[in-house]
């Protein structure tokens, strides 16, 4: 059969490969979001046992945000994907469990998440370091519990300044998604190898992965742009 | 864990961390001086090729680098071999190589990121010392070289440090063509003796090592440059 010509290539169908890298891209999106939640949730978990005082903690923590920053990503990725579900394995074996199959989505979560987490740690770290000393006074003197002190002041008084480092973080989750192509898990980049490899279009298909992921950015930026104004109303303006 | 495989190894190991250092090197130098136009065509404000420059900037930093080099190495690197000539010509050795391709996407891709911070550099310079160049006589060419660019780059020379940094950690992505950098190394005696931690572990902590090394050398250079505070 004749393989289509150059825009019915990218139609949705059985001919046109426009379908597979859809779905790739919705791939990368969902990977991404829940990374990012993950990297979020340890992130703030991280900056405040580092702000905590407690030695022993303060320093496993520095240990993980330095050594996850000073690796790349792409070695730290495959060496989590292969050694994360061999330890889990190992793990659920000694405690008399059978082995698990980690869902490929699963993995390359886990492990994005992960290094998100050392990211985020320093972002946020840095961000509820800027809030004013006396605003957590305060909070302490109205006599508010930890928890609500957390909630209603340290959260809302560090978000305006964490939002930029924020969205930075987005980005870069959504880019190093492109590396999970390497471990072999369909997202969005080996969608399209996958499909330039069929039809030895290579050019076209890359081109597309670029302009799919530039979108995914420009789009993001439009969002991070609102989000900003929005937690910055009522603070002088930059710059 | 087993290493009896490291001295048998070891000379493509080094070898590989050869090729990394070089592809650092390279691509940060090459980058350097491509991003100083980049980012003053930008602060200059010329309309056509300021948004060229612009645009360049957004594609670099808006799409993956492993997109970028497959795009360099599968994309353009399958229309080289139709045109006719090629192969016979002194350029096909070259075009032949992943390392060649490798190369250029690290280049590129140093130059958008940094293009930018020149671009912030160049723009932060107090206006009144590029007067005061005029003043003095100065053609626009003289103040360029000789207050323009010093004090931008010297703006520029923090963020530099961890630009370079994140490079280092940009280059295993060259393995993904072929190329055997200490990453391509790595992949390969994981194939030929099926051990995969080691390898993977071992060029992980080189690669953490000469991270350090950057960002203490280039504070070791940033202090060699007198500042008044």
């Amino acid at each position: 059969m004749a393989q289509p010509g150059f825009p019915e290539i990218l139609f949705f169908g059985d001919q046109g490969y426009g379908d597979e890298i859809l779905r790739g891209a919705w791939m990368t999106v969902q990977i991404s979001i829940c990374a990012y939640a993950i990297g979020l949730l340890i992130g703030l978990a991280g900056a405040m046992g580092k702000l905590g005082g407690n030695r022993k903690l303060g320093r496993v923590l520095e240990f993980y945000t330095t050594f996850v920053r000073a690796s790349p990503e792409l070695i730290l990725i495959l060496l989590l994907y292969y050694a994360g579900t061999g330890l889990l394995n190992g793990v659920l074996a000694s405690y008399g469990y059978t082995a698990v199959r980690v869902s490929g989505f699963a993995a390359a979560v886990a492990v994005l998440g992960f290094m998100q987490g050392a990211y985020a740690t320093e972002v946020l770290r840095a961000a509820i370091q800027a809030i004013p000393v006396g605003q957590i006074d305060a909070a302490r003197a109205f006599g508010m519990t930890p928890w609500l002190r957390f909630r209603r002041i340290v959260i809302p008084a560090m978000l305006p300044l964490a939002i930029p480092g924020m969205a930075n973080l987005w980005l870069i989750v959504t880019k190093d998604s492109s590396l999970i192509a390497v471990v072999g898990y369909t997202e969005l980049l080996l969608a399209t190898r996958q499909a330039a490899g069929n039809t030895k279009l290579y050019l076209l298909f890359f081109s597309c992965a670029a302009f799919v992921y530039l979108m995914i950015t420009l789009a993001s930026n439009q969002v991070f742009k609102r989000v900003e104004a929005y937690y910055r109303r009522g603070m002088p303006r930059l710059g | 864990m087993v290493w009896d495989w490291v001295p048998e190894y070891l000379p493509l190991l080094l070898n590989g961390l050869l090729i990394t250092i070089e592809l650092l090197v390279l691509s940060v130098v090459i980058g350097m001086v491509l991003a100083i136009p980049i980012g003053l065509v930008q602060a200059l404000r010329t309309p056509l090729l300021g948004a060229m420059a612009r645009g360049f900037c957004t594609f670099i930093r808006g799409t993956p680098l492993l997109v970028q080099i497959w795009l360099l190495y599968f994309g353009f690197g399958s229309l080289f071999p139709m045109i006719p000539g090629i192969r016979q010509s002194f350029m096909w050795p070259i075009l032949r190589e992943g390392y060649f391709y490798a190369l250029v996407a690290l280049t590129t891709s140093f130059a958008g990121y940094e293009g930018e911070i020149m671009r912030g550099a160049l723009l932060a310079v107090p206006k009144g010392e590029l007067e005061a160049g005029k003043a003095f006589g100065m053609s626009p060419w003289g103040v360029l070289r000789r207050i323009w660019l010093p004090r931008a780059f010297r703006l520029a020379l923090p963020t530099l440090a961890g630009e370079t940094a994140l490079q280092l950690k940009a280059t295993p992505l060259a393995a993904t063509v072929t190329v055997l950098d200490l990453f391509g190394v790595s992949n390969k005696i994981r194939q030929d003796t099926y051990r995969v931690y080691e390898p993977l572990l071992l060029v992980l902590i080189v690669y953490v090592v000469l991270y350090f090394f950057i960002i203490w050398a280039f504070r070791w250079y940033e202090k060699r440059i007198p500042q008044k505070r």
